[in-house]
């Protein structure tokens, strides 16, 4: 594939993105933050987003597993993700971190378990996309394009 | 030699979130703000020199402070802090702010996820500038300007607000940003 096929390529995949809602204007504004004094910066965020979703995907496994749920604990940690999502722009996510925050508000166990598989569903895809789409960045950058905004 | 000492305003950011602080201080260091960001309120009122003891703790820093020409000044010209913390809440920490003789004049500005009427009101109330819905936006740290440059006239005078080190004579930013293309030369 050519450079400007590849750019094209890029372009079509974050607009599908954009389109169901894998993600939302924040990971605009956190382009546009980027720039060449700070030419990772968007990768080093979305890092720390996986990072982060890991880590309470595990303890949000490990809590709702006790024999006596501690909901508030729960609680805490979708609001983590729910946030990191949201700041990222991980819209799909952040939609279910909502329910998921009203299951825990009624102590419903079923609904948290439901949840926690839809958030780790939903997590699982954005991380695949977003890990593509940077190396489709990669790619053109390696080829000696620029990225198209 | 106190050339160009100050020419960018300082802010102290204050959020649990490690994604979240990343995101502040891009934002704000965009905007050609200086930046300290810490995770906790704790830690945030460590920075300032207030810990337990309000005034005692800052009389003793300033005076044991050692004043070398070389030392960057910590004087803080804005606070923004998230609500949500473990511990601390920005709440909290805007009241410990706001009953400091020495740092009650410092901005404070509150961001939160969570879109409370009633939280913003009672922050906003108890003297926070502004109240930001997360995820934050330039458009947001835009509306920090006219706080900070405030904080300017009230700064010319007092002598010695949150200025943890006595130092021989201390620029406002202002003061400095109209001289820096004089002292640019220099």
């Amino acid at each position: 594939m050519d450079l400007a096929q590849l750019q094209r390529q890029l372009v079509d995949y974050k607009t599908s993105l954009y389109h169901e809602d894998f993600l939302d204007e924040q990971f605009t504004q956190l382009q546009e933050l980027q720039d060449e004094n700070n030419p990772d910066f968007v990768v080093e965020v979305v890092s720390l987003f996986f990072e982060d979703s890991d880590r309470l995907l595990n303890e949000l496994t490990k809590a709702l597993e006790q024999q006596s749920v501690d909901f508030k604990s729960v609680d805490a940690h979708v609001h983590q993700l729910k946030g990191s999502s949201s700041s990222i722009g991980a819209q799909r996510v952040q939609k279910v971190c909502i329910a998921f925050r009203n299951y825990c508000e009624e102590q419903n166990v079923e609904g948290c378990l439901k949840c926690l598989q839809q958030v780790r569903h939903e997590y699982s895809l954005v991380k695949t996309k977003l890990e593509f789409m940077f190396q489709l960045q990669q790619q053109i950058l390696s080829a000696g394009g620029s990225i198209p905004m | 030699m106190g050339m160009a000492a100050q020419t960018q305003f300082h802010v102290l950011a204050v959020d649990d979130s490690l994604i979240d602080r990343k995101l502040i201080e891009r934002l704000l260091k965009t905007s050609s703000y200086q930046v300290t960001a810490v995770d906790s309120g704790r830690k945030a009122l460590e920075f300032l020199g207030l810990n337990n003891h309000d005034n005692e703790d800052e009389e003793r820093n300033s005076s044991v402070a050692s004043v070398s020409s070389d030392d960057q000044q910590v004087g803080v010209n804005l606070i923004i802090t998230d609500y949500c913390m473990p511990g601390m809440t920005g709440y909290d920490l805007l009241r410990k702010i706001k009953q400091s003789s020495s740092f009650k004049d410092i901005p404070v500005v509150i961001m939160s996820s969570e879109n409370i009427p009633s939280r913003i009101n009672r922050c906003l109330e108890d003297g926070a500038e502004e109240f930001f819905l997360k995820p934050v936006q330039l458009s947001d740290v835009n509306k920090l300007r006219p706080h900070l440059m405030k904080g300017i006239r009230s700064d010319e005078n007092q002598s010695n607000i949150n200025k943890r080190k006595g130092m021989e004579d201390i620029h406002s930013p202002d003061r400095t940003r109209a001289r820096y293309n004089e002292l640019e030369v220099v």
